[in-house]
């Protein structure tokens, strides 16, 4: 019987393996980008068992905007890439210190 | 082992495997694949979990069309893969460290909460309605409001996403749209009175 600790602990581990993703990857920002999107399938996973083992169809309307939210982001994110890599010819985060934050 | 244990274990190794090779991936083109094989996967398992409708919005929206433009953006781009990867190994300590603490305090909380760990008393198949026209109808009257605001959201997203990306051609040749409407005749067309040559015919009688 699958309960709903499963579903949990496999959204945790979901959730860790993205964090070491921008860990590991804190060089190109296309991975980092795509580690958060895991990150945020981990915790839409989360949502749908709640909405799942509660009973209740708000958690599902939740993940629905959650998606709508990650699309635009993406849309965005990719977005200033393509213009980061028009202006500068890289998207190597080392050699993006233009502000000197 | 029921069916129900073997499509899950099988869905959730397939789901770690797919971020684990997001993550590890050399070529970007590969990771992308591999995170849509990691939205198929979670796609099945919400299945499982009786959410039809978000499953199959799931496919369509990661696998149609934010893993697109992903893949697009990433064969678009012309990037040094060699340089990316330097360094690639030094975090691996603090990115173990920070995820194996992070995991745990997660399973610890999780896993001792005995309530959870007794098979859950799902409230018997609430309606005989499918999942859609239940969502449909939470979403089209309690959360309207916050229906019509994801949609502003998205619109503002293809605003700026057109916007961050238009560009200019310096060559081309483009008639400014403004300057034309605020022609008038008098820009346009002057009328000259000038002699006629020669001056006036006599008659030649």
């Amino acid at each position: 019987m699958i309960t709903l600790s499963h579903y949990l602990i496999l959204a945790a581990i979901l959730f860790s393996i993205s964090i070491a993703g921008i860990f590991l990857n804190r060089k190109n920002i296309i991975i980092i980008l795509m580690s958060i999107e895991l990150m945020l399938l981990a915790v839409n996973i989360n949502f749908v068992a709640f909405s799942h083992f509660l009973g209740d169809l708000s958690g599902q309307i939740f993940v629905f905007f959650i998606l709508t939210v990650a699309a635009a982001e993406a849309a965005i994110g990719l977005a200033i890439l393509v213009v980061l890599f028009r202006n500068l010819n890289t998207i190597n985060v080392d050699d993006i210190g233009e502000m000197r934050g | 082992m029921n069916f129900e244990n073997l499509s899950f274990y099988l869905f959730a190794a397939v789901l770690i495997g797919a971020a684990l090779s997001v993550i590890f991936s050399r070529n970007p083109v590969h990771a992308a694949l591999s995170l849509v094989l990691a939205f198929f996967t979670a796609a099945g398992i919400w299945l499982m979990l009786e959410a039809e409708f978000l499953a199959i919005s799931l496919i369509l929206v990661y696998v149609g069309a934010v893993m697109v433009l992903f893949l697009f953006v990433v064969m678009m781009l012309d990037i040094n893969l060699n340089r990316m990867r330097e360094g690639y190994w030094n975090y691996l300590l603090p990115a173990l460290i920070v995820s194996g603490i992070f995991l745990t305090e997660l399973i610890v909380l999780i896993g001792g909460r005995v309530m959870f760990n007794k098979p859950a008393d799902v409230p018997a198949a609430i309606t005989s309605e499918g999942n859609t026209l239940q969502l449909g109808r939470l979403l089209y009257t309690e959360y309207l409001y916050a229906f019509e605001l994801a949609a502003v959201i998205l619109l503002v997203a293809i605003v700026a996403a057109i916007a961050l990306t238009l560009r200019r051609r310096k060559d081309m040749k483009l008639v400014s749209s403004n300057e034309q409407f605020s022609a008038s005749r008098e820009s346009r067309l002057k009328i000259v009175s000038m002699p006629v040559e020669g001056g006036r015919r006599e008659d030649p009688s």
